[in-house]
């Protein structure tokens, strides 16, 4: 899901880039306010846990390969908000220092991955674990489903973005000037990968880590310790 | 209790190479060059961008270390720990300067 550059325009990555402007400004802004300074190398733990977890690429059945992110585990222990933060750290070091995700598109692999990911997978786990206790299988199955979720939600934004470019952009010999494939491939492609593989790689990364943190009482996440507390 | 964390992350790293078992691409990560071949054209506008960034370790790759699985292998996870070394190191000063810039006042009246 790093799109590499060139295959968006320098419009599209632009447009991304400006989106998510507030969105880490409103990110640094709610850290500020709600993040403990004893949480903060747990929460670079997991930003180091997603670089990690994307290094494992998994076969796709057409040719491909695909990877868990780990965006919604990490939302669902510190807030959507920390993990807008702990995603795009993982990301610029990825698309600066291994040349995974262009330095370009680097507004829309966040916007898809540090963004919608996470956002998306938070509240579906909200929505299902509700009231549920820490280590129970209601809980770890809210953190599988919402991780599948988060993670499908994110290859399709990207695959819209991927197959919008030849809609909006071609040379004048009809040739693409960015990605050549539009939304009838784009979509079906990144939704088999995701749909089929990568999205149950992400639900049993969650689930596994919810488990072994559950075993840990020193963690509590922040919806257990309380229910009324806006998330981070 | 941080010291198991330290553990999983290191055994993620001992395991990185199994990344590496699987073959070919994800779908839109393709070079220019596999690209020209499937299409038989690198699309002008991506042909424009191609140079301007080709990172330090492409691909998770140290390429002093050949072309060998055993290299490549090496090369992985040593991609891994400096990877992990930079976001662990970026995420903490980050995060530590956007905490840390709380009003006295409030973290005071929290204990």
């Amino acid at each position: 899901m790093h799109i590499p550059d060139g295959y968006l325009s320098p419009s599209t990555c632009l447009t991304l880039g400006v989106v998510m402007l507030p969105i880490w400004y409103k990110a640094s802004a709610k850290l500020k306010k709600d993040l403990a300074v004893k949480q903060v190398p747990l929460l670079s733990m997991g930003a180091v846990f997603c670089f990690l977890i994307m290094m494992f690429n998994v076969p796709i059945p057409n040719g491909t390969t695909a990877h868990a992110i780990g965006a919604t585990l990490v939302a669902i222990i510190f807030g959507p908000w920390a993990a807008v933060i702990a995603m795009s750290v993982a990301l610029a070091i990825q698309a600066v220092v291994f040349a995974d995700g262009g330095i370009l598109a680097f507004g829309a692999n966040t916007f898809n991955m540090a963004f919608v990911a996470p956002f998306v997978g938070f509240y579906v786990y909200q929505f299902i674990s509700k009231n549920a206790k820490q280590g129970s299988n209601r809980q770890l199955a809210a953190g599988a489903i919402a991780s599948y979720v988060g993670i499908n939600c994110a290859a399709f934004v990207a695959s819209i973005e991927f197959g919008l470019q030849p809609l909006l952009f071609t040379a004048i010999d009809g040739t693409s000037l960015y990605c050549p494939y539009g939304l009838d491939v784009a979509i079906p492609a990144m939704m088999v990968a995701h749909l089929t593989v990568a999205g149950f790689i992400e639900g049993i990364v969650t689930t596994a880590a919810l488990k072994f943190m559950a075993v840990q009482p020193a963690i509590m996440l922040p919806s257990q310790t309380n229910k009324n507390r806006e998330a981070i | 209790m941080m010291k198991r964390y330290w553990m999983a992350i290191a055994v993620l790293i001992i395991f990185s190479p199994l990344g590496l078992l699987a073959e070919g691409t994800a779908w839109g990560e393709w070079g220019s060059d596999d690209l020209a071949e499937t299409l038989g054209y690198i699309p002008q506008g991506m042909q424009n961008v191609q140079d301007v960034w080709a990172g330090i370790f492409p691909d998770y790759s140290v390429s002093f270390l050949g072309e060998s699985s055993l290299g490549q292998s090496i090369g992985y996870v040593i991609a891994a720990i400096i990877g992990s070394a930079l976001v662990y190191g970026v995420s903490l000063w980050l995060t530590k300067m956007i905490a840390s810039k709380k009003d006295a006042t409030l973290s005071c009246s929290n204990k």
